[in-house]
Parts: structure tokens; C-alpha cells; sequence
């Protein structure tokens, strides 16, 4: 219970913060010079003043900003997102549809990432500075190194124009309709190299983060004396030093929830998914303040759900936390 | 310089000598032979996805490119360029000018079934072309009615003498009709058909997954009989240029419209046999690059000035070594591409002369100071394509050369229409602009004065020379082609005189595709046309 407790105090903090992070992008989005209409007309290619009017009058923009501020928090309180002016459909809707390939995307990338970065992890930190270590080191280097978009592409061109194995891109194939098993597999098809490209920045850091607190945990007293019970390598590994060693990267998890909403921007563009990322892209472009503002309040409230998550893991690899909280 | 050199140097891999010779006159004629095939998904790179998708109240390549091939217009033009009725079947003018009577075709259904009628010519011409439209509202300014004596029949009363030939040219663009029984309850820009088009076109709309992709499926009751081939054709909405030229190696496009790639991914790709780059099929969307200048300007109000920035920028090293074989050097606000109204290279000219543009900076009272520099303008690029941005770098080193500090502000689209067409917050602004087939309907707009403040592509300038004007106001109503023409002539040899805005590199669309495709590209604006005979060989 005092888990919950701990968790709930944190939730009611980050309310106010909420708002100001909201209040903060809408001020920030007044210095663009340049409305939706200018946007709009942009893309049409032309229209008079008149129309120009009519349709401010028609987003709500012909007020003073702090009052359309006011506007926005109000219906913000009732829960009402507001309307979207690029798509013409309420921000809560547009949103909703544009979730799940981001959800998707971060969770297939975080799993694959922490997967892998744990394992590589342990096999780096049991040959520490032997040729296994130094080889994954340096790929995690490399990996660590290199632009995902430019990582995105070169996957495209050696997966799906050389060896043709893996679509280019897209959420799923729309030349034919499928349904239930095989609409799954043909969308994790579709996942495959956006999560690698996105999960592999985050693997090298998760392998390096867990190497360290391997090597850092392997040298403490109560592993010691672990081997010195005669348990063998693999118990102590597993039973006492992988769980001390979980700690950090946990950590990291919640942290880095949110950097990938940011990097799944740049992902989402190269293998053209329909996720929030590029969404959010389109509404500054656009100007569409109500939509933007909607994004940021739902990334939010992911961020703070995932550390809600970690809390909860915390409590568990570790109970000495639940009971300080 | 051969702007269809690509596609024939592709071609003269492929074919016997014999061949080649026909085909230099016309690419398109070696698939003469081939029986066209029913069947096929043609997939289409679908760069920025609009608001909806409504060409009677939008006029934009990006609507024409999803819906042109689901709602018609009354006329397109031919391979010619000659205007060709579609939903209208032949037109007169009265001899004062004043109306202007079409014929419409018979026996054409909506997609949902209803008959096709006057009815609807009426009103979309009243509710949306004159109210709504972009251009649209400019052009039918002087509509006064639409009268329908029946329902072939649909009569156009102007209160001013409209010229046949403006309107057949402008209606291509400016004439795609909407049903009015989806349309005549509640407001025209919230209806839910705008992004659910229904017409009379060959295919039919299906469905629109927004930022992934929308379908559109063979109409089995159109009105072309044996047309159209295809089965299906997706529009997929990639934003990044270098991912779509991926997919489009991948087999997962077939066609990359309107310079939808990088140009170094264009060039690239029409030396490859699988795809065609060509221009040939966008010569009705030619583009120029701008250097427009703001009046408000000491400087710049300056004719001098204005000459020596012309004189300093050598364009055709410009076009030689960023733009290759997309472009072309220009002459002014009418391309060459444009057989009715090019007036010739008779029209002043600001050939690359730094000599002679130090001269007139010096003889304007603008001395170089210490180091040579004489004052600092602010350049406002358009962020609409790679060639804008790579212009607005060459103009700063250029101008450099002659005493002149250019400090370039960049924007994304709202930011850079909102600061030049309202505000007017720049010195200088480069950017596009695309001629629509009449210089009355695209062009004469930059340089009439009078124009409201924030309207954008019009004259925002501070610039006004009444002679001009004039020109402008004589040539929208001589309904006399051979004295249209010539008044357009006038009208570019004033402006390249006065030089307000200064258009010097002539550019058309790009189209990269699937070298299966056949009948493609085989009309001036093909991109936005309704691809009826479009086909894909084996």
C-alpha cells in the first residue's frame, strides 16, 4: 500500500507541472511567426484576406492570447483536448489514432534494447577485457555513434532493396486486407527495422550502464561470500548479482521513455509510420497549437506512467525503497 | 539544354536506332504497339498530406494529385496543350464576351449514382469557385450568374467581357466540379466529403488512413468506355524525401511526382532502366525562382539598385552545377513553356556582369565602405524545396562580391508567408512562383497593385507603376487572342524593366516512375490529370 501511496503523491506533483509545461509550449509557440491560417494558406497556394479573416474568426485565433490561453485551459480542465484545424476531427481522436504505432514502437524498442543490453551486459562484464568485452564494447560504441535516420536508411537499403526480406516502410501492407494472426505478423514485419533503429542508441547505452553495475556488484562483499558457499558462477550471477545490478537500468527506463517519444520523430519519418512523433512534427509545422498541446499533455502523462511502472519495479527488485518511501 | 535529355539518354540504351529517332520527337509513341492491360495497384509517393481534398475549393497540385482522379473538370488540356472537354462537351462565346455557354456531357453519374447536371456546374461555380477557391475567386470575380436551361446546358453570364481562351486555360486547374446534393446543406469548407470525395471521375475514393495512405478503386461506371485500367491506385504519405526514393526501389512506388525526391536522388534514379525521369507531363506546372525585392527599402526602391542585384548573380552557373538538368534559364514572369503567351527573349535581361553591377551601386550613392561593404539586406527564403535554399545561399555569395551583406532568415511555411505577404518584414524573399497556364490567372497578381496587405503570392512589394496596371486590366478583358498576347508581351517587358520581382531560372516538375507505366506523362499536367489511360505493362 505504501507503494501506491508513494506513486499517488508523485502523480498529484506532476499535475502542476503539467500545466506549466503546457503553458510553457503555448508561449513558446507564439514566438513562430505565422498561425494555422498562414499555414493553411501555404498549402492551398494562395487565397485573399478575406478568407484569411472568416477563418481566424473560425479557429478561435482572432482573440488575444492570453485569452485563447484561457480558452485552452478551461476546456483542458473539463477534459476537452479542443479541435483539431489540420484534421478537422477533436484532438482526443486524432491522438487516439496516432498512439498505438508510437506505443508500439517504444515498447517493442525499450523491450529489445533492455533485452539485449542486459545480456550483452553480463556476457561483457563475466569477460572483462577479454575479446568477447572489447567486441561488444565497440559495438555498442558504434551503435551508440552512429544518427539513427542514417542507421534507418541504410537498414532500408540492405533489408528491403537489396535482400527485398523486410518492407520499406509503412505500419502494414494495404494491398490486401488481412485480419487477426496475419495482421499481426505483417505489422511486426513492418516493426522490425524501425525498432532496431530505434532501440540500438538505447542498447549501447543499456549495455554499458549494466557492465558497469555488473562489475561494480560483482566485487562486493556479500558475492564474496557467495562464492565462498561454493555456489557455482551462474547462481551467483543470477540469484545475487543481477538483481542488485537491475537497479540502474530501471532507472534508466523511466528516464528515457521520454527521449524516445523524441527520437521516434526522426523514425517515424524515415519508415513513414503514422505515430505521434511525426504527428507532433506535422501540428508545429501546421500551427496547430490544439493538437501539439494535446500531444505534449499525453506524452506526459506516458512519462508519467512509465515512472510510475519503475516505482513499482523498484519496490520490487529492491524492498528497502517501498519502505523508506 | 535538353530537358528531356534523361529520358532519352535511358532510352537510347534500350532501343534500335531506328526507334530512337521516333522517339526524340515523342518519347511516348514506342509504347504504341503494346495492347494496353487491365489490373494493377499503382502505388503513388504522397509527400504532404493536405486539409482535405477538394479541388473545387482548393486549387493545389496536392489536392489534384488525390482527387483529380476522382472528380472531373470540365475541360483538361491535350498533349497539345490545347484545351479538351471532359464533363463539358463543347462551349461558345457570345461576340461581346460576356457569355459563355457549355454543353455537358450526357449520361455521366456521380460515384454514389445520381445523375451528373447543369445543376451542379451551377453550383459549385457560384458557392465554390467564386466564393472559396484559391484563384478561383479572382478569375470568376465578374460572374455574375450561371444559367441552367436545362440540364446539358450551363451558361456563364460575366458582367466584364471574359476571354474564351483565359477561361479554357484556367478551367483545367479552376473547373473540377463538386456534386451539389452533398454540398448545398451546411458550410461547404466543414463538410465531411471534402476529405470523402465523391465525383465523376475514373476511380473511386475508398478510403483515407490519415498520415498512411488513401485508396482509391477502378470506377466501373465511367463514363470513358474501357477506362480506366487500373484496379486500384494508393496514394502513401511518406514524408522524408530519401525514404521514398528507398520505397521506391524497393517496387513498394511507382511514381514520384512534382519533384517529390532529392535532386540528387532524381538524377540518380533516371539513369537507372527500371524508372523514367523525365519533365516531360509537368510542362503546364513550369515554375520560376523569384528575387523579390521590398519597396519600403531605401535601397531597394532604387531601380539601380535592383539592376546591379540582377547583374551580380550568375544564374547559369547557378543552374549548371545545383540544378543540372531540371532547370533552365529564365526571362522573366512568363516561361517558355507557355506557347500562347511567351513573348520571346526580346524582354530586358540582367546578364552576370559584377563589373557592371559595382558601377551602377556606385553611381545609386551606395560607395563601398571600408572592406568593401556597402549595406546589409535580410533574405527571406521560401521553405518549399531544396533548389530554394541552395538560391538563397548563391544570392548571399553573390551579393557579397559586390559590397552587399545579405543575412538570410529561414521560416517554415506559415512563418515565411506571415513575415513577407503581411508583415513585409524583409528586404528580400525568394521563393516560387508557378505559372497556371494564363498569366492572368497566376502571375499578373505579383505585380497589380492594389493588392490587400497578407494575401499571399500578390504584389506586397510597396511597388505601383499605373501603366502596368493598365496593361494588366486591358489584357483580362481583350477577348482578341493575338492581342492578348501582345499586351502579356508589353506587361514582361515593363516589369523586366522595372524589375520588382526578377524571375531568372525557369524550372518544371520532375516526374520519377516506374518504367512499366505506360500513357503517363502525356499531357501538360499529367501529375494532376485523372490517368484514365494509365496502364502497367508486365
Amino acid at each position: 500500500m505504501r507503494i501506491l501511496s508513494l506513486a499517488g503523491r508523485r502523480l498529484a506533483a506532476s499535475i502542476p507541472t503539467l500545466f506549466l509545461i503546457l503553458i510553457g509550449v503555448f508561449l513558446l509557440l507564439q514566438f513562430a511567426p505565422g498561425d494555422t491560417v498562414d499555414a493553411l494558406m501555404a498549402q492551398m497556394g494562395g487565397g485573399d484576406a478575406a478568407t484569411a479573416r472568416d477563418l481566424r474568426k473560425f479557429y478561435g485565433l482572432d482573440v488575444s492570447v492570453p485569452m485563447q490561453l484561457a480558452n485552452y485551459l478551461w476546456h483542458l480542465v473539463q477534459l476537452d483536448l479542443g479541435f483539431s484545424s489540420i484534421y478537422g476531427k477533436p484532438v482526443a481522436t486524432v491522438i487516439l489514432e496516432r498512439l498505438p504505432p508510437t506505443i508500439l514502437l517504444m515498447t517493442a524498442s525499450l523491450s529489445f534494447a533492455f533485452f539485449f543490453g542486459l545480456v550483452f551486459g553480463v556476457i561483457a562484464s563475466r569477460a572483462v577485457n577479454k575479446w568477447p568485452d572489447t567486441l561488444i564494447s565497440t559495438l555498442g560504441l558504434i551503435f551508440y555513434a552512429t544518427p539513427s535516420f542514417w542507421f534507418g536508411l541504410m537498414a532500408i537499403v540492405v533489408f528491403s532493396i537489396y535482400l527485398q526480406w523486410l518492407p520499406a516502410g509503412g505500419f502494414e501492407d494495404i494491398g490486401q486486407v488481412q485480419s487477426g494472426f496475419w495482421r499481426v505478423i505483417d505489422i511486426a514485419r513492418h516493426l522490425i527495422l524501425p525498432t532496431l533503429t530505434l532501440g540500438l542508441i538505447f542498447l549501447a547505452i543499456y549495455l554499458r550502464i549494466m557492465r558497469a553495475s555488473m562489475l561494480e556488484v560483482l566485487n562486493l562483499d556479500y558475492v564474496r561470500t557467495a562464492r565462498a558457499k561454493g555456489l557455482d558462477e551462474t547462481r551467483v550471477v543470477t540469484g545475487h548479482v543481477l538483481r542488485n545490478a537491475l537497479l540502474p537500468m530501471v532507472t534508466l527506463i523511466g528516464l528515457q521513455a521520454g527521449t524516445m517519444l523524441g527520437g521516434s520523430v526522426v523514425v517515424e519519418s524515415v519508415f513513414s509510420l503514422p505515430g505521434l512523433g511525426r504527428l507532433a512534427y506535422e501540428s508545429v509545422v501546421q500551427r496547430d497549437l490544439n493538437t501539439l498541446l494535446g500531444i505534449v499533455f499525453v506524452s506526459a502523462l506516458l512519462v508519467i506512467t512509465v515512472n510510475f511502472v519503475v516505482d513499482l519495479l523498484y519496490a520490487r527488485l529492491d524492498p528497502r525503497i517501498s519502505a523508506e518511501g | 539544354m535538353d530537358l528531356t535529355r534523361l529520358e532519352i539518354n535511358r532510352r537510347t540504351a534500350l532501343l534500335t536506332s531506328a526507334a530512337i529517332a521516333a522517339n526524340v520527337i515523342n518519347p511516348m509513341r514506342a509504347f504504341a504497339q503494346e495492347t494496353p492491360k487491365k489490373g494493377g495497384v499503382f502505388n503513388v509517393h504522397y509527400g504532404a498530406e493536405q486539409r482535405q481534398l477538394n479541388p473545387s475549393i482548393q486549387a493545389s497540385t496536392g489536392v489534384y494529385i488525390i482527387s483529380g482522379k476522382i472528380q472531373e473538370s470540365l475541360v483538361d488540356l491535350d498533349a497539345d496543350g490545347k484545351p479538351v472537354g471532359v464533363l463539358a462537351e463543347s462551349w461558345e462565346s457570345s461576340t461581346d464576351g460576356k457569355t459563355i455557354a457549355f454543353k455537358l456531357r450526357k449520361g455521366v453519374t456521380w460515384h454514389d449514382g445520381k445523375p451528373f447536371t447543369s445543376a451542379d456546374v451551377e453550383f459549385t461555380a457560384m458557392n465554390m469557385w467564386k466564393k472559396i477557391l484559391n484563384y478561383g475567386s479572382t478569375l470568376q470575380l465578374f460572374l455574375t450568374a450561371v444559367d441552367t436551361p436545362d440540364p446539358q446546358t450551363a451558361v456563364f453570364r460575366y458582367e466584364r467581357p471574359m476571354p474564351l481562351n483565359l477561361l479554357l486555360r484556367a478551367l483545367p486547374d479552376l473547373g473540377y466540379i463538386s456534386a451539389k446534393h452533398l454540398y448545398e446543406n451546411g458550410d461547404i469548407r466543414q463538410n465531411p466529403t471534402n476529405l470523402a470525395p465523391v465525383g465523376t471521375g475514373p476511380f473511386k475514393f475508398v478510403k483515407y488512413e490519415r498520415g498512411q495512405y488513401i485508396i482509391a478503386d477502378r470506377n466501373p461506371d465511367y463514363w470513358r468506355s474501357n477506362a480506366p485500367y487500373l484496379d486500384r491506385i494508393v496514394w502513401k504519405v511518406i514524408t522524408d524525401r530519401a525514404a521514398a526514393a528507398a520505397q521506391l526501389e524497393a517496387g513498394e512506388l511507382q511514381y514520384c511526382p512534382f519533384s517529390s525526391l532529392t535532386i540528387s536522388d532524381m538524377a540518380r534514379l533516371g539513369k537507372d532502366k527500371r524508372f523514367v525521369a523525365t519533365t516531360k507531363g509537368n510542362e503546364g506546372n513550369a515554375r520560376t525562382n523569384t528575387i523579390e525585392f521590398n519597396f519600403r527599402r531605401k535601397e531597394l526602391s532604387d531601380i539601380r539598385v535592383r539592376r546591379a542585384i540582377a547583374h551580380a548573380i550568375d544564374v547559369p552557373f547557378f543552374i549548371e552545377n545545383f540544378l543540372g538538368d531540371f532547370a533552365k534559364l529564365g526571362t522573366g514572369p512568363i516561361p517558355s513553356t507557355s506557347t500562347d503567351f511567351y513573348p520571346g527573349a526580346g524582354t530586358p535581361q540582367y546578364p552576370y556582369d559584377k563589373a557592371k553591377a559595382a558601377a551602377l551601386l556606385d553611381e545609386a550613392g551606395f560607395k563601398a565602405g571600408p572592406g568593401g561593404a556597402r549595406f546589409s539586406l535580410k533574405l527571406l527564403p521560401a521553405p518549399w524545396g531544396e533548389d530554394i535554399s541552395l538560391w538563397s545561399t548563391f544570392i548571399q555569395q553573390s551579393l557579397k562580391d559586390v559590397g552587399i551583406t545579405v543575412e538570410i532568415v529561414r521560416n517554415d511555411g506559415g512563418g515565411f508567408l506571415k513575415q513577407v505577404y503581411d508583415e513585409h518584414a524583409f528586404d528580400l524573399a525568394t521563393g516560387w512562383h508557378q505559372y497556371r497556364n494564363d498569366p492572368a490567372v497566376s502571375t499578373t497578381v505579383w505585380y497589380r497593385s492594389g493588392q490587400p496587405k497578407g494575401a499571399p503570392w500578390t504584389n506586397q512589394w510597396g511597388w505601383e507603376d499605373k501603366q502596368v496596371d493598365t496593361t494588366i486590366d486591358n489584357a483580362l478583358t481583350e477577348l482578341d487572342a493575338a492581342k492578348r498576347k501582345a499586351l502579356y508581351a508589353e506587361f514582361v517587358k515593363e516589369v523586366n524593366t522595372e524589375l520588382p520581382v526578377w524571375m531568372p531560372i525557369e524550372q518544371i516538375f520532375v516526374t520519377v516512375i516506374s518504367a512499366k507505366a505506360r500513357n503517363h506523362s502525356n499531357t501538360p499536367r499529367w501529375g494532376s490529370s485523372s490517368w484514365h489511360d494509365l496502364w502497367l505493362s508486365a
